[in-house]
């Protein structure tokens, strides 16, 4: 029983994994990877490891991917997409590097494990979330804590690094705005279009052709 | 502590075969992050890579019957959304200033 779900749900995480590199669509990209990450919770459960299939499930698929297809949709981008430098070569040069690296894993992770069946039988203790929770919380605080700090951080500099730039910035104010006034001037005068009309009425009409006069500019 | 057996041990799949399809999991990712050009889709590969490490992670944590390996993918996990947020932050970013992420198009650091 536990070797036919763990064929039939290696077998799915393997179709889709390559559906996630082979389809043109970022979407379809996504979504298969929806299913990839949730083929690979199931073989955690069977691992014994309910609790972070669960996170898996939650935190993968539930919201890393779901902000994934967010950005997709909004930067709509898909479709088209250029082959690498170098053309079909330099693409199975790249797909065998990829393919060594593979073997190199396969080597490095086979030799100490190859055939044997689980050390010790799956006991309940082992299973259990109260088990995990102690250590996690004794041994392993302060990483936790680390890690929270971590979020933390990185929700402040995606919020930094996404934000649209204010008016002053646009017009060479702030550090943001030394910044972009050394792009190349179309996709500037672009960008701050598409500032303007994504702000509706609520901005002064003179921002975009201020921002292209550059005044501010050293 | 009770050490009720929850699996059947005659039917136990080896632990090997996890390993063997962490790594084919982890090769097609790199093949994927190595050939694609558009900027997501080699962060969904990269995303695969993450995931296949953490099957083998799990399995080894079966393997040695503790429990690390499975506070290891948690620490992952974490680390994992903080890289998509920042990263998908990155390319609204640039997208903002270059109209594309193709990352064959985006070389503002060269020039």
């Amino acid at each position: 029983m536990e070797m036919a779900i763990f064929a039939l749900f290696a077998l799915l995480a393997l179709g889709s994994s390559l559906v996630v590199i082979a389809h043109k669509s970022p979407i379809y990209s996504t979504l298969s990877l929806v299913l990839t990450l949730f083929s690979v919770a199931v073989l955690f459960v069977l691992l014994g490891a309910p609790f972070i299939a669960t996170l898996q499930l939650l935190i993968y698929a539930g919201a890393i991917l779901v902000l994934f297809l967010f950005v997709i949709m909004l930067l709509n981008v898909g479709g088209r997409e250029e082959g690498i430098p170098g053309g079909h070569r330099m693409q199975l040069a790249t797909a065998v590097l990829g393919a060594l690296v593979f073997t190199g894993m396969l080597w490095l992770l086979l030799r100490p494990a190859l055939g044997g069946l689980p050390h010790a039988p799956l006991t309940e203790e082992m299973v259990s979330l109260t088990g995990l929770a102690q250590e996690l919380f004794a041994e392993y605080l302060l990483p936790f804590e680390i890690v929270g700090l971590l979020l933390l951080v990185a929700v402040i500099g995606a919020t930094v690094i996404a934000r649209r730039p204010t008016p002053q910035e646009l017009s060479g104010g702030g550090v943001a705005g030394a910044a972009t006034a050394a792009l190349p001037e179309p996709s500037h005068a672009a960008w701050a279009h598409e500032a303007d009309r994504a702000g509706g009425g609520a901005r002064p009409a003179s921002i975009p052709g201020g921002s292209g006069s550059g005044g501010g500019r050293p | 502590m009770s050490s009720v057996h929850l699996v059947n041990e005659s039917m136990a799949v080896p632990v090997g075969w996890y390993l063997m399809l962490a790594a084919v999991l982890f090769g097609i990712g790199t093949i994927g992050a190595l050939t694609r050009r558009n900027g997501i889709s080699i962060f969904l590969s990269i995303e695969l890579m993450l995931n296949a490490a953490n099957l083998a992670l799990i399995a080894y944590s079966r393997q040695l019957d503790q429990r690390t390996g499975q506070i290891l993918v948690f620490f992952v996990l974490a680390v994992a959304a903080a890289e998509a947020a920042v990263g998908l932050a990155l390319f609204i970013a640039v997208y903002r200033q270059r109209r594309t992420i193709d990352i064959n198009r985006i070389n503002l650091m060269r020039h």
